[in-house]
């Protein structure tokens, strides 16, 4: 009977625990989700509604015209980015070149390290690892130095290149490469089939979960690019829409056009959100792999 | 290390090319130069330069500013790890026990990781704009004269909630994993001793978890000592005065607007010495890790 009532307490007792958690966890999705909800709000509303200060908590009806005015002008006000639809364009040209380039150079420098027997590998490696100490933050001048005196100031190689070269996802192959059995190697030479081959039709197949799940991560890395591309690009057409909506604010005066502004932010931050929403399962690989 | 099954030296090579291209050229290059330039002193027209030794470093370690931004760095990386760290554990401890869920909890919790910083930066604006922003207004109506515009600690508090706010959908995601690996054997047993929830939490889950918090501790400084950038430019410009000036802005601010190449390049070089420990740092940790 005791023993009973001691059952029905912990039942009870665990219930309310759960209850909690949930309540918990409800709330810190709402914390988390409001600045979103509030923007998404905000770009419906006319620039005067938020001018004048009466925040909206349900949506308006100047969706349209806010999201036309970001998506062909970029805003009209004092301090005006390009039309979204061009930087849009180029953040994702910018995204995806690193993304792709980092895969592909890190791809073929971890095969060199594991599967070659050469003078000089460990060297390479240690070469490239050494990157992974000095990340463009520290050495914005002399990098943009560099940039500078290759002419590549003002251009999509110039915004890219720098940043593709990776540590990470070298070490991310290279630990994935030396899983795989030495028979691999052995049936396919058997097979009479050469280094070049043995990368084409058994390597790189194997990898293909690797690579999408890295390719998440760096999506969102080069998307989210802010002091590289405002130091190496002045020219309108290679504007990206980070730092592009970041012009907008200006110095955050109330007679912004706030209502665009907002309408830039959720444009801004909707592909990346996207990718890592309906790539979840990568994105979490990813992200738990190369921190490794 | 077994796995060198092809022999050959041209195609390796080849294949590590462009790393290392990318490597020694943005990377090896830009870092000799700071650490040239940071012995340097050249005359204010630049036309000649002379070795100085350490005399840069020595100006800028004294430099009043330069302490400022210092003290700023460490309020601001420490805020944010607490900050990020200690709510995605909370978060985490309730996912774990929720049971039911748990997985759309997930979903509605990452997706902030995917928000560029300075996107952030704007999105936290909207909120606290001292006349735009909702929680704004709501302060300055409760008396509290708020404006980050103007005070400093204001400031520092908004470019501190904006930074964390991202960084917590990653923290979430480790603890979450750290906590599902602790086996619920252990928790029930504790519970069946009568142990209440917060008790089973510091003298059970939170020991079990001490490798994935430090871990994360290091991730976190890294993340508000160098991705921070976008949020601090994009809401305060360092400012009101210097109050939110860290030591990368003022590299930024140094190398770019007021042209101190010497005095740049070594603050630089400070910064370098500073990742490379926390990288060491990190590295040590995951060897002892792979050890256990």
């Amino acid at each position: 009977m005791d023993d009973d009532a001691l059952a029905a307490a912990t039942r009870r007792r665990q219930a309310r625990e759960r209850i909690m958690s949930h309540g918990w966890l409800i709330l810190g999705v709402l914390i988390f989700a409001f600045p979103v909800w509030i923007t998404l709000v905000g770009s419906t509303h006319d620039a005067s509604t938020i001018g004048r200060g009466d925040v909206p908590l349900l949506p308006g009806p100047h969706a349209i015209e806010n999201y036309t005015a970001a998506w062909t002008s970029g805003g009209e006000g004092r301090y005006r980015a390009s039309p979204a639809s061009l930087m849009l364009w180029n953040s994702a040209l910018m995204a995806l070149c690193i993304a792709a380039g980092k895969i592909t150079i890190s791809l073929l420098s971890a095969y060199a390290v594991v599967f070659f027997q050469f003078r000089g590998r460990m060297l390479a490696f240690w070469t490239i690892f050494l990157t992974l100490m000095l990340p463009v933050e520290v050495r914005i001048i002399p990098t943009y130095q560099v940039i500078v005196s290759l002419d590549l100031f003002n251009s999509m190689a110039g915004l890219t290149i720098p940043l593709i070269a990776s540590a990470t996802a070298t070490l991310l192959f290279r630990q994935f490469f030396l899983t795989i059995p030495d028979e691999y190697v052995e049936a396919a030479k058997m097979d009479g089939a050469g280094p070049v081959r043995f990368f084409r039709d058994i390597l790189l197949p194997l990898s293909v979960t690797n690579i999408a799940a890295l390719f998440v991560i760096l999506f969102i890395y080069g998307w989210n690019q802010y002091l590289w591309p405002l130091l190496v690009v002045n020219d309108r057409g290679l504007e990206t829409i980070v730092v592009g909506l970041a012009k907008m604010i200006g110095n955050g005066d109330a007679q912004n056009e706030w209502n665009v502004i907002m309408a830039m932010a959720v444009l801004a931050l909707l592909p990346p959100v996207a990718v890592v929403v309906l790539m979840q399962r990568w994105f979490i690989k990813g992200l738990t792999e190369t921190e490794k | 290390m077994k796995k060198t099954l092809f022999k050959g030296t041209a195609l390796p090579w080849l294949l590590l090319a462009p790393q290392l291209a990318v490597t020694c050229i943005f990377f090896l290059w830009p870092a000799g130069a700071a650490i040239w330039q940071s012995v340097l002193q050249e005359d204010p027209w630049g036309t000649r330069s002379e070795f100085v030794g350490l005399r840069n470093f020595a100006e800028v370690l004294v430099e009043p500013e330069w302490r400022g931004a210092a003290l700023n760095t460490l309020v601001f990386s420490t805020s944010v790890a607490v900050l990020a760290m200690g709510s995605a554990l909370f978060l985490a401890v309730q996912a774990d026990k929720a049971i039911r869920g748990g997985n759309a909890y997930k979903t509605l919790l990452i997706w902030p990781y995917a928000v560029a910083p300075a996107v952030a930066a704007v999105l936290w604006l909207f909120l606290f704009h001292p006349s735009i922003g909702l929680i704004g207004q709501a302060l300055n109506q409760a008396g509290i004269a708020w404006d980050y515009k103007l005070n400093g600690g204001q400031a520092m508090t908004l470019v501190i909630i904006a930074a964390a706010w991202k960084q917590v959908s990653y923290n979430f995601i480790f603890f979450l994993a750290g906590l599902q690996s602790i086996p619920k054997s252990v928790l029930e047993a504790a519970a069946i001793d009568g142990a209440r929830p917060v008790r089973r939490f510091w003298t059970i889950i939170f020991p079990l978890l001490s490798p994935t918090s430090f871990f994360l501790l290091v991730v976190n400084l890294v993340y508000a000592f160098f991705d921070t950038f976008g949020v601090i430019h994009a809401l305060t410009g360092g400012g009101p005065g210097k109050a939110t000036e860290t030591l990368i802005y003022k590299v930024y601010v140094e190398g770019v607007q007021n042209v101190n190449l010497g005095s740049s390049a070594a603050q630089s070089v400070i910064l370098m010495v500073i990742v490379i420990a926390l990288t060491a740092v990190q590295f040590r940790f995951i060897e002892r890790k792979v050890h256990y």
